[in-house]
């Protein structure tokens, strides 16, 4: 174990009913980090973060708060405080007492709550609303309070469960921001679930991508967006086009019928692999300038840029480009080198990463659908 | 316009049932018998104000044991998986698809100098105790009769608990008792409030339980205006302006109790 690692997760296994949610779990968080658990509904986060908030407990395995131990320590011992989903505020008491409430427990002398009361609500906005009815309050307030009301215990981690899942867009983006000033300024060690990729890349300095109870691949944003270890996390994280190649060499891979320098090695020779190329590294250029030529398919307009479904010998890409082409053009495509990532194959191969069953209907269908299953695990 | 007229038949019927009948017994409290205005009953109702101590004493003490038994079992019950909850819930409804005199009844030969328990206790040569024709007994039936009606409004609170903000709690360093005394309790305050509602006000008012398990020593003022309007006293001038004294007290209880609730709006009080 590291020096400074101050949550440690040694072999967690939990299962409901039979069903395994996190199998022989294995994570160290270093403290004053801003790590985010990343993944779909049901794949074990929001049970991770029980175990370590101490409401879930491990079938098998341990817990490490600063090297010790804890699996046996109650929730209200534990030095970690969460913001719960929909916050969970106290709705029979004002903002005031909602925030002093932890403090209220521990018989802390009445001065001191003041103080910290008012120091914890002046942090996050909310000094001229002190006195109000927690149920007043619009979701971002009391999100706010929900903060505030962490913050006041002095934990050493906070545990956020979804926190900013039933803010609106631009509310969200504030939050994010806000999040982040607060971690940076109280070098509290964050552990932020969620299931918004783009939330976990801008705010976090680690990642944790989680698929069916397991970590699929530990890094930096970066790491997770430019290197993915498979092809469920180049899928998850962001738009990828995932296709079937041969490693030759070191530095050259086969794919869509012709070869291409890379800038991966390590790999077998003739090994079959995994290639990602990003929507938005593919150049788009006349049919005969490019390695390989298409037909669009469909355009659509995203605002900062077209998103166009290209057929290549049968196989759908996904190119965005800030210029528009036609549907039935024929387009060229530029792929560099360091455009093109090479991962090992895995048990998510050839499910994901191909746009073939991505006709603008169907798309929206699945972004309705997608919708209606958060909003329903925002409730 | 179409929800006014849904409501009509309601409206005639709250008018022929409830205010025209209210409006009665405020005509009979203030006239004689030849129907002139006089303040008279109303001030011969403080010749029995020990009678209304009493049953308001009674009633607030058999309302306090149905509280200090009820909240346990609501809570317990609302613990529960969901399937034994229904089961729980209706054990205890059971005895309230019997009539009611029936019930009291019951307890008359349980209590009875020959009864049941007597018999028993006499058996190890103990007694006989006089159990029936006591104020306990009284409000042990009071409190048996009553007892579901303090339960269920409670129980229909603590299930509608966020169990997260139990947790939120937890979370902030509370330990059991502290959630149950800063967060559960304030929070199952309406319940626990109708349920005082619920059982005190009939408990006030009750007289067959006073008059089979009470013998005559216990008068109630239910038994009091019993006996203006069907007994022996025969006057209903009177009987109404007991009612009506009794009705503004219960009121003024009610409006105590409500002060408590702290303006919850959930759970809502029936008076």
């Amino acid at each position: 174990m590291e020096k400074d690692t101050i949550i440690s997760l040694k072999n967690i296994t939990v299962s409901f009913d039979g069903e395994e949610v996190l199998k022989n779990f294995n994570l160290n968080i270093r403290d004053g980090e801003f790590v985010t658990l990343l993944g779909p509904s049901g794949c074990g986060k929001t049970t991770t973060l029980r175990v370590i908030g101490g409401f879930v407990q491990p079938d098998s395995g341990d817990l490490f708060f600063n090297g010790q131990r804890i699996n046996d320590l109650p929730p209200h011992k534990r030095q970690v405080n969460t913001i719960f989903q929909r916050y969970a505020l106290f709705p029979h008491l004002n903002v005031y007492e909602n925030v002093a409430f932890g403090m209220r427990v521990q018989k802390k002398p009445h001065k001191e709550i003041d103080a910290r009361v008012h120091e914890m609500l002046r942090m996050v906005n909310l000094e001229g609303f002190i006195h109000r009815n927690v149920n007043a309050l619009s979701g971002g307030q009391q999100q706010r309070v929900a903060i505030a009301r962490a913050l006041a215990n002095r934990p050493k981690v906070l545990l956020l469960d979804e926190p900013l899942g039933a803010l609106d867009l631009k509310l969200r983006k504030d939050m994010q921001n806000e999040l982040k000033n607060i971690q940076q300024q109280t070098g509290i060690t964050f552990i932020f679930v969620t299931h918004d990729q783009e939330e976990a890349l801008s705010m976090s300095d680690t990642v944790v991508v989680m698929d069916k109870g397991q970590i699929q691949q530990i890094g930096t944003p970066q790491d997770i967006y430019n290197e993915p270890t498979n092809a469920f996390v180049a899928d998850f994280i962001g738009e990828s086009n995932i296709v079937d190649g041969i490693m030759h060499n070191d530095y050259l891979v086969e794919f869509a019928g012709r070869k291409f320098d890379c800038l991966d090695s390590g790999f077998g020779r003739r090994e079959p692999v995994d290639v990602v190329i990003r929507p938005e590294d593919i150049k788009v250029v006349p049919p005969m300038a490019g390695h390989i030529s298409g037909i669009v398919t469909s355009v659509t307009f995203k605002g900062v840029h077209y998103e166009m479904i290209v057929d290549v010998d049968g196989f759908k890409w996904m190119i965005q480009s800030t210029e528009s082409q036609q549907p039935g053009d024929e387009i060229g495509m530029v792929l560099e080198p360091n455009d093109i990532h090479i991962m090992k194959k895995s048990a998510y191969s050839g499910e994901v990463g191909d746009y073939s069953a991505f006709s603008d209907e169907m798309y929206e269908e699945q972004h309705a659908a997608e919708n209606q299953e958060d909003t329903g695990v925002a409730q | 316009m179409k929800s006014k007229a849904i409501a009509a038949p309601y409206v005639v019927w709250m008018a022929i049932f409830t205010v025209v009948p209210l409006a009665l017994v405020l005509v009979f409290a203030f006239t004689d018998r030849s129907g002139n205005f006089t303040l008279e009953n109303i001030a011969n109702v403080s010749r029995y104000s020990g009678v209304f101590l009493s049953s308001i004493w009674l009633g607030a003490l058999a309302t306090i044991i149905c509280l200090l038994l009820g909240y346990p079992m609501a809570y317990i019950i609302s613990r529960k998986a969901g399937g034994r909850q229904s089961v729980m819930v209706m054990l205890m409804m059971l005895p309230m698809w019997m009539n009611f005199l029936l019930r009291t009844y019951a307890w008359m030969t349980l209590l009875e100098n020959n009864g049941l328990i007597n018999n028993f206790l006499g058996l190890f040569g103990i007694g006989p105790l006089e159990l029936i024709n006591t104020q306990g007994a009284v409000v042990l039936g009071m409190v048996y009769n009553f007892f579901p009606y303090m339960v269920l409004p409670i129980y229909s609170v603590l299930t509608k608990l966020d169990g997260r903000v139990m947790e939120a709690a937890q979370d902030l360093g509370a330990n059991r008792i502290q959630v149950f005394g800063r967060v559960i309790l304030p929070l199952s305050m309406p319940g626990i409030i109708s349920g005082i509602t619920m059982v005190f006000v009939p408990a006030v008012s009750t007289f067959i339980i006073s008059k089979m398990l009470g013998g005559g020593a216990n008068l109630l003022i239910g038994d009091l205006i019993d006996m203006q309007f069907l007994g022996s006293a025969y006057n209903p001038n009177l009987g109404s302006a007991i009612s009506l004294v009794l009705m503004v007290l219960i009121l003024i209880c009610m409006g105590i109790m409500n002060q408590f609730d702290d303006g919850e709006e959930e759970g809502g009080i029936i008076v």
